[in-house]
């Protein structure tokens, strides 16, 4: 039988990451804005790490410390570059207002929660909760990008919704290494693409409010 | 059939892989684009070869690839117009240098992507892993997307920002539901490699958790639904479709979303396996249905002729949804019969429409005028495509279209009044924007057209030919292949 320590230590990380999302998604100011997306990276390597040390899968450390490096260090230190050079950092333009935004977010963990515990009964009791919590993450993420404008807040965005996913690959008990280096490995290019593309706004509207980009529709005239 | 000795010792599975992969470095070494060029089209013929003797040489099943007469259908497709395009793309992307919308550098950045997106597609058809097959489609989405922005104009790069985002959400749905699938077949299966297998999966989805399985069905028609350009999570594809590389455009309609929606078949076969989960079929025919009808009635608004053909892709995939969504032998081969012949029209339109760009100056429907007069060729051409497109006999589209309408009454004649109604809006449409390129007096540039006519019309003798006469090896296959569908 397993110590219920270990479920209330994976559960706390779990929880921690649902809440770092939340936390996200009020941010008003950039560089708060990415501070939180580091701290949300770091409690993903955390959380992968326990995973690694109970389910006895020491290649999910290698998950962990490229969540770690790359999402908690190089990549947040990196936008807050972007954000300085382009001088985007004084407030993060929201389409809809920070209230309704935590109540559709608490809505759509409940809903997650609901749904997965749900259908997952024959799963591991483990794998089930972090597969909610997991899908929390991904919603709010996805939450986060519809209620955004600004490119910089939109990319954390996503990135957000790749830690939750693997947040459940790495809950999934035994899964195959393939996926997880290619989860880290897809975010880093799609963050090099995401690097070009920033620049590539930046050269051409002097700004990376995507709203600026609607004006140039094909079909606006 | 007997081949000589090396054929069949050859792999044909590594070289439909390796080849792209070698040219992807190859090409973006070599400076010039004559040469460059060139390479492409003769990368992508080598590939095409492989393909092709798949069809007779049928390699082991790997636990990271296979190959089985489903996918060998898709892969025949994929390398064939992936070949026909580079060559239209050799003569055409000559004239976009001389006109300065791109750079040599550029230049040899695009044939790079070119084959590094043919790679992906290729993989991802190839991939008996669902893990890998969904690598394979992330890659395919990010070189599209650097192909895509390439002109680097503002609407060049909205269009590549949109696809890349809502590609990317359309992803990471598509990976929540593979690990649900993992989840639901670890217990079964047990840790590790296999349970991520397709060819394990199918043989054990009938033990499965089928509540697992509905969710994650749920997630993975509409992460992967995203990049077959379903209603409603469509949204990138009118932009990413007029605003990159004609060619690009071309592959996009033809091959990008087949890979796309076979992803989709795939699990829809886990689900038909196991009898206790949801069944598949109304789902994909719901999203079908509202893709054909809403992008039916965009069509009538559209001032953007490369974007009026990309509404139509979202008509045409709604409608092989809605076929393979019915399910059942009769509906399966109408579904395959209509990807293959919407594949090899879709391309060719783009073909003529990328000559017509680039000779008029404009994509704008309003300033294309009688170009039958101006460019008689390529006006005819362009009139044969929409004729086919639009679904008018003897050409292949016609008899497709005529059997997933007929099976429908068959089965189900309430879903085929939607069905018909979206059919004709569409058919509207396409015939009275195409009245007004191709007719009248000519308007707009008379420049003369730079591109080669042969890949167009090579497409539309196929499609012409598929409409006239199938021949009995191709009906039995792909009726073989409807059988295994489910």
């Amino acid at each position: 039988m397993i110590h219920p320590l270990v479920y209330d230590v994976a559960h706390l990380l779990a929880g921690g990451m649902v809440l770092v999302s939340f936390m996200l998604l009020y941010q008003d100011r950039m560089h708060g804005l990415l501070n939180v997306f580091a701290l949300h990276a770091l409690v993903l390597a955390l959380s992968v790490s326990w995973e690694a040390l109970i389910q006895h899968a020491p290649h999910l450390f290698i998950t962990a410390a490229i969540a770690l490096v790359v999402k908690a260090i190089v990549i947040p230190l990196a936008l807050h570059r972007i954000v300085r050079r382009l001088n985007i950092h004084r407030s993060v333009e929201t389409v809809v207002g920070i209230g309704p935004t935590m109540l559709a977010g608490m809505g759509l963990v409940a809903l997650s929660t609901a749904l997965m515990l749900r259908v997952t009964p024959s799963a591991d009791a483990l794998a089930r909760q972090d597969l909610a919590f997991a899908l929390s993450v991904v919603l709010l993420g996805l939450l986060m990008m519809v209620s955004r404008r600004n490119a910089v807040s939109q990319v954390v965005g996503l990135m957000s919704i790749e830690n939750g996913l693997i947040l459940a690959a790495a809950g999934a008990k035994g899964m195959p290494l393939v996926v997880e280096i290619s989860v880290a490995f897809s975010v880093l290019v799609a963050f090099i693409v995401i690097g070009i593309f920033l620049f590539r706004i930046r050269e051409r509207f002097d700004t990376v409010d995507v709203q600026a980009l609607d004006r140039f529709r094909g079909e606006n005239q | 059939m007997t081949l000589p000795g090396f054929l069949t010792e050859f792999n044909a599975v590594g070289a439909i892989l390796l080849i792209p992969l070698a040219a992807v470095f190859v090409l973006a070494l070599l400076p010039g684009y004559r040469v460059t060029s060139l390479l492409n089209v003769l990368a992508s013929f080598l590939t095409l070869l492989a393909a092709v003797s798949l069809l007779f040489v049928r390699p082991e099943t790997g636990p990271l690839l296979f190959v089985d007469d489903l996918n060998v259908v898709f892969i025949v497709l994929n390398t064939l117009v992936g070949f026909t395009t580079s060559t239209f793309s050799a003569s055409y992307i000559a004239h976009e240098l001389e006109t300065g919308r791109l750079t040599p550098s550029y230049l040899r950045f695009y044939h790079a992507m070119y084959q590094a997106m043919m790679f992906g597609m290729n993989l991802a058809l190839l991939a008996n892993n669902i893990g890998l097959l969904w690598v394979a489609i992330e890659l395919a989405t990010l070189t599209t997307v650097m192909m895509v922005g390439i002109y680097r104009t503002h609407e060049a790069l909205e269009a590549a920002w949109k696809y890349f985002i809502l590609g990317s959400v359309g992803i990471a749905l598509a990976l929540f539901g593979t690990i649900l699938v993992y989840v639901a077949s670890q217990p079964v299966i047990g840790e590790g490699l296999d349970a991520m297998t397709w060819t394990i999966l199918i043989a054990r989805a009938a033990e499965f958790d089928p509540a697992l399985l509905n969710v994650a069905f749920v997630f993975l028609l509409l992460g992967y639904g995203t990049k077959v350009g379903l209603a409603p999570v469509h949204a990138w594809l009118p932009d990413a479709h007029a605003e990159g590389p004609t060619p690009i455009s071309a592959v996009l309609s033809g091959l990008l979303l087949n890979v796309a929606l076979y992803a989709v078949l795939r699990f829809k076969m886990l689900m038909t396996a196991n009898e206790a989960a949801l069944a598949p079929g109304p789902l994909m025919v719901t999203m079908g249905l509202s893709s054909l009808i809403f992008a039916s009635f965009m069509l009538y608004r559209r001032r953007d002729i490369k974007r009026l053909f990309a509404y139509s892709s979202i008509e045409h995939m709604g409608i092989i949804t809605f076929a393979f969504g019915m399910g059942g032998p009769l509906a399966n081969f109408a579904g395959l019969l209509h990807m293959t012949m919407h594949s090899l029209t879709k391309s060719a339109i783009f073909f003529a429409v990328g000559n017509i760009a680039q000779a008029k100056g404009t994509q704008k429907i309003a300033d294309i005028r009688g170009l039958t007069e101006s460019h008689p060729v390529l006006g005819w051409g362009l009139v044969v495509g929409v004729v086919a497109i639009a679904g008018l006999p003897p050409l292949g589209i016609f008899m497709s279209e005529f059997l997933v309408v007929t099976s429908t009454f068959a089965r189900e004649p309430l879903l085929a009044v939607p069905l018909v109604l979206g059919l004709l809006v569409a058919f509207g449409a396409l015939l009275w924007r195409v009245t007004g390129i191709a007719f009248g007096t000519p308007h707009g540039g008379v420049a003369p057209v730079k591109a080669s006519y042969v890949p167009m019309f090579a497409h539309l003798a196929l499609v012409l030919g598929a409409g006239l006469y199938l021949p009995p090896v191709l009906v039995e296959w792909f009726q073989h292949v409807a059988q295994l569908l489910g």
